[in-house]
């Protein structure tokens, strides 16, 4: 780690203001993966900005148009809600899934989307369930937001404030762990609607990914039989010692199924 | 009185309180007036010449004190680090051990290997400083595999190892037996049936919770150093620095060894960093501390195993085991650490007969320099390897003849009526009950059951298998004249000094040292016990040179056989003194007092005195046979072992694999061992649960791993897989007893044994629930993807 400046802002503007205002500054929620990189000196900001003290940023609420969700409300809180058990329970399963006790009671769902881990897990359930992510200066679509391997749609001196996620009629998230790390070595994210059903995808490629040829398999036969001839291409997805590509490309078959069946559950 | 925690008791761990509640003193924790911090500038390159490092940018950063460099150290006369097992080669000529020195001088041979150090006021400024240090590197070709080190061409690593190998190792050699190989080869002539099998057993990171840390203060006013070491044996340590690195006298030198979280071998050795500081607070004038961070444990502490390993066993008509062949290629990284040739030698080969009657084993090893981190000996050190060799192959053989793996080990099991045994790879096997550790496995399994297990993971879905080891090992390291003849350079003896403090507390000096394993709450019972005063009075003082006479350190399971046998022999003589004292009390002959329960007695009268009068006479004379008798009660015994101690058991586990992610789940694990007499059983049982998890652990997640050219690609725990709680079973463990005659405790050791028998009971039992599906084969370790793999592979009719 080298030295920094920290400045806990006190409100969304405040934090906006600074942010502007500093040439080099990075935002701080909950930490889990910006303070490894710092201790590693992959990332070296002159100024810390602790989102940790803005109230506004925090909580769950349920409306008409689905679940609210603030950016630094924990894994944990999410995991533990009561409400979102029962009107969405994939968002607290998917969170629940998050690495271990210490990470969900630090890590926050806005640091998650904002940091677009081609593997961790928040992704897969934003653009599974086409949720809208809420900044400080605008609105964006999931299906906008997730642009490339730890790349979003976020400019400079934006932050996310909220997150909208409308209420599927049916939905569910199978990861296979990577047993290092606990990442989704792959996790699919698979959300019915009266309007359609949406398979996401994350850990098998570069950045979160829609997976077409499931969600149309699944429209017309939301069930696993229908996806029991599907095979995903192994092209461009992620290779490492933990997983080929093909093996990759096998789990996602798997877990597609086996999503769709908890959503049956 | 002993109360309840003599020998034999589940006594609560003294060490705990200060453990939980925060309070323990590590090396990091203690800090001195003017204190500087040491950062290394490691090699970033598997293989280069060091043509030049420039120190002139560091130097100019703030708070830098010095940057210094393998050159400097060599001019200061600082001794390479030493190698400590030679090894000699089947044609008569010694391993070859290259001069290996703290800060490279002229060649990197590992990434991680350190070049140069920064010294600054604080460590974030040594940091800063370390990276503006330019080191002129010309990269040369590397290798990181063993096998692909001794191929024609491969990168030639040390000039004066041809071929990469540093010993080509037979066992027993030819000049002790010269029959070895010839009756071998006859028995696999005359076989009924052949069982061949090429298996690897995979490289381990140690990861200590506690990483390695060093604090050196040399005072120039006296001469006088002290060195705050993380170590499992600091006498070794003080004598290898006094001996071969700084060569100062030992009487001017003080290594501590506070509270260490944890070593698992891997801070055994004397590593470049330790001597480092020492010489940096020598030459400097100030103390000097470094302490590594996580990822220089991935690349600089010693790391484990790295076999390929041809396994032949040769059957008669009735499945009884005849001739055993065993052909390893170990991986020994760029340089030698100092037990780094005795591990796959002298510490594997004589393992291979297992608990068997196997008459004819021949073995050879052939040691490999490769441009990684230099291996050593990391929990069970070589015993792992063996038997995972013996017990893959005897599944192996159960499998091919079809006959139940139990019932093939009874068969060719060594009987009880045959101990001591001698085995033909050269170990006297000291007692042991094999069928009654069997049964016990089998019954704490369910053992006939399993049919009815498979059948209900089935409908689930899953396919069920259950595997079997029967390991045997080795612990008490060492009749120190038997290690001499194989080849080690120092003593493997303990000593320890029991204290009696006038009002009749005791305190115990050990030279063995706890990192983990309990020695202050199970020593404590065993003097609790031989005295009959209360546990709560005993002091078990252990880790500082400055304070024990000396010491050969923890290691090899080797504590309580070694040890707490020195330990016992100490009680001996204090026990011996004080019959004395007391028949002078007592007026009457010291051959007439017998002592128990705390009380010298005269036999068959009640006149007595108790212990702790005897140790108040001892220091305050006034009734006291001076003429006799010096004044005092302190005793202080060497023990050196006559035998090695031989730990066995049965580990049986079922796992449930899902075929269609490759996910193995430990459902089962029972362990049955024979530790000879136990002191705590709660500690020993502790012990096998923490074996069993890094046994697993190598079965199934633990993997570190080097490109081919040797960059670390398993360098955090991102990629470096270890075992947490929920990757384990409910662990069911029992013991069963025959004391070994070779101490006076009965006792055996049992530090070990869970990571020696975990990961052939696990691999055999993934095999036996992926047969059904053509699967006969698979590496540890047994990952989701290998298993996957395996799987597509069997199928696709590969």
């Amino acid at each position: 780690m080298r030295e920094f400046l920290y400045y806990r802002a006190g409100s969304v503007r405040d934090a906006t203001k600074r942010l502007g205002a500093s040439g080099n500054a990075m935002l701080l929620a909950g930490g889990m993966t910006l303070l490894p990189a710092l201790k590693m000196r992959l990332n070296e900001p002159k100024e810390l900005i602790d989102l940790a003290g803005i109230d506004e940023l925090r909580g769950v609420k349920l409306t008409r148009k689905g679940a609210h969700i603030g950016a630094t409300t924990t894994h944990a809180e999410v995991a533990g809600n009561v409400e979102l058990r029962a009107a969405v329970p994939v968002l607290p399963h998917a969170a629940e899934s998050i690495g271990d006790p210490q990470v969900r009671n630090r890590g926050t769902l806005g640091g998650s989307l904002a940091n677009n881990d081609p593997a961790a897990d928040y992704p897969a359930v934003a653009l599974g369930l086409g949720a809208t992510i809420f900044t400080n200066k605008r609105r964006i679509s999931a299906d906008d937001f997730f642009t490339g391997m730890f790349e979003t749609a976020l400019g400079r001196g934006e932050m996310v404030t909220q997150v909208l996620f409308p209420i599927p009629q049916r939905a569910g998230y199978a990861k296979f762990p990577n047993p290092a790390t606990r990442y989704a070595l792959v996790g699919v994210c698979v959300a019915q609607f009266k309007t359609g059903v949406r398979v996401a995808v994350t850990g098998a490629g570069s950045s979160v990914y829609r997976l077409a040829e499931f969600e149309d398999a699944l429209e017309s036969d939301f069930s696993e039989v229908a996806l029991a001839g599907l095979t995903t291409s192994a092209a461009n997805l992620n290779d490492d010692m933990h997983a080929g590509a093909e093996y990759r490309a096998h789990l996602v078959g798997v877990m597609a199924r086996r999503a769709v069946t908890m959503a049956l559950d | 009185m002993s109360g309840e925690l003599g020998i034999g008791a589940s006594a609560p761990r003294t060490e705990d309180r200060r453990f939980i509640t925060g309070r323990g003193r590590y090396v990091d924790d203690i800090n001195l007036r003017s204190q500087q911090y040491a950062w290394f500038v490691r090699s970033p390159h598997p293989h280069a010449e060091v043509r030049g490092v420039d120190a002139a940018d560091a130097l100019k950063m703030p708070g830098v004190t010095a940057v210094l460099t393998g050159a400097d150290m060599q001019a200061d006369g600082v001794g390479p680090l030493p190698v400590a097992w030679g090894i000699t080669s089947r044609d008569g000529s010694p391993a070859f051990e290259p001069e290996y020195p703290a800060l490279a001088t002229d060649r990197v041979r590992y990434v991680g290997n350190p070049v140069a150090v920064v010294v600054a006021e604080s460590r974030t400024q040594a940091r800063d400083a370390a990276e503006m240090v330019n080191v002129d590197y010309e990269e040369l070709e590397s290798v990181s595999s063993a096998t692909a080190a001794i191929e024609e061409g491969a990168p030639l690593i040390h000039e004066g190892a041809p071929g990469n190998i540093c010993f080509d190792w037979e066992w027993l050699p030819a000049a002790m037996a010269p029959d070895a190989r010839s009756n071998t080869d006859k028995a696999f002539e005359e076989a009924a049936h052949v069982v061949s099998l090429e298996l690897v057993n995979n490289r381990l990171v140690p990861n200590a919770m506690e990483p390695r840390a060093s604090l050196a203060d040399f005072n120039p006013a006296t001469g006088q150093l002290t060195l705050y070491t993380t170590s499992q044996n600091p006498h070794v340590n003080r004598l290898l620095l006094c001996t071969a690195t700084l060569k100062m006298p030992e009487h001017k030198v003080r290594v501590v060894a506070p509270d260490v979280g944890g070593g698992f071998g891997s801070k055994i050795y004397h590593y470049a960093e330790e001597l480092t500081v020492c010489w940096a607070s020598r030459r400097l004038g100030v103390p000097v501390k470094w302490t590594a961070e996580r990822s220089e444990s991935f690349l600089a502490d010693a790391q484990g195993r790295d076999h390929v390993t041809r396994v032949e066993l040769a059957l008669d008509a009735e499945a009884r085991f005849t001739g055993m062949r065993v052909d390893t290629i170990a991986n020994l990284g760029g340089w030698l650490s100092a037990f780094g040739p005795a591990i796959p030698t002298v510490f594997y080969a004589p393992l291979l007969a297992g608990v068997y009657r196997t008459p004819n084993i021949y073995v050879t090893v052939k040691g490999v320099f490769t441009n990684t981190t230099p291996t050593d000996a990391y929990r069970g050190a070589g015993r792992p390897e063996a038997c995972y060799a013996v017990e893959r192959a005897v599944d192996e053989a159960a499998v091919q003849l079809d006959i139940d793996p139990a019932e093939l080990r009874r068969r060719n099991f060594i009987q009880p009526d045959e101990f001591p045994y001698q085995s033909p790879v050269g170990q006297l096997y000291d007692s042991g009950d094999f069928d009654g550790c069997l049964s016990l496995a089998r019954e704490l399994n369910a053992y006939e059951r399993f049919d009815e297990r498979r059948r209900q993971s089935q409908a689930a879905g899953k396919l069920r298998g259950r595997g079997m080891c029967f390991y045997i090992e080795a612990c008490g390291a060492a009749p120190s004249q038997a290690a001499g003849q194989l080849g080690a350079r120092a003593g493997l003896y303990e000593v320890a000094t029991v204290r009696v403090h006038p009002t009749g507390s005791v305190q115990v000096l050990t030279g063995a040292h706890s990192h983990g394993q309990s020695h202050e709450t199970t020593f404590a019972q065993i003097v609790a016990e031989r005295l009959g005063i209360d546990f709560g009075n005993v002091e078990i003082v252990h880790g500082d040179t400055g304070e024990i006479p000396f010491g050969m350190g923890t290691y090899g399971s080797r504590s309580l056989a070694v040890g707490g046998t020195a330990l016992y022999k100490a009680l001996d003589k204090v026990e011996e003194k004080g019959r004395k004292i007391a028949a002078h009390l007592l007026e009457a002959e010291a051959a007439d007092i017998e002592f128990t329960d705390g009380q010298f007695r005269v036999a068959g009268t009640d006149r007595a005195v108790s212990f702790g009068d005897v140790a108040l006479a001892a220091y305050v004379p006034h009734n006291y046979p001076l003429q006799e008798l010096e004044p005092g009660l302190e005793e202080t015994a060497f023990f050196d072992p006559e035998n090695f101690t031989f730990p066995s058991g049965c580990y049986i586990c079922e796992v449930e694999v899902d075929r269609h992610t490759g996910e193995v789940e430990l459902c089962d694990f029972v362990a049955a061992d024979d530790f000879g007499n136990i002191i705590n059983p709660m500690v020993v049982e502790g012990q096998v649960h923490g074996g069993l998890a890094q046994g697993i652990g190598q079965a199934l997640l633990e993997h570190c791993r080097y490109t081919p050219e040797g960059q670390l690609l398993s360098g955090s725990y991102m990629d470096y897989c270890m075992p947490r709680a929920d990757d384990l079973p409910n662990f069911v463990v029992a013991t069963r007893c025959t004391p070994t005659p070779f101490n006076p405790l009965g006792v055996k050791g049992c530090g070990e044994a869970g990571a020696i028998g975990a990961p052939p009971a696990v691999i055999n039992a993934v095999l036996d629930a992926l047969r059904p599906l053509g699967v006969t084969h698979i590496d540890m370790p047994a990952t989701p993807q290998a298993v996957w793999q395996a799987i597509q592979a069997a199928q696709s009719g590969e």
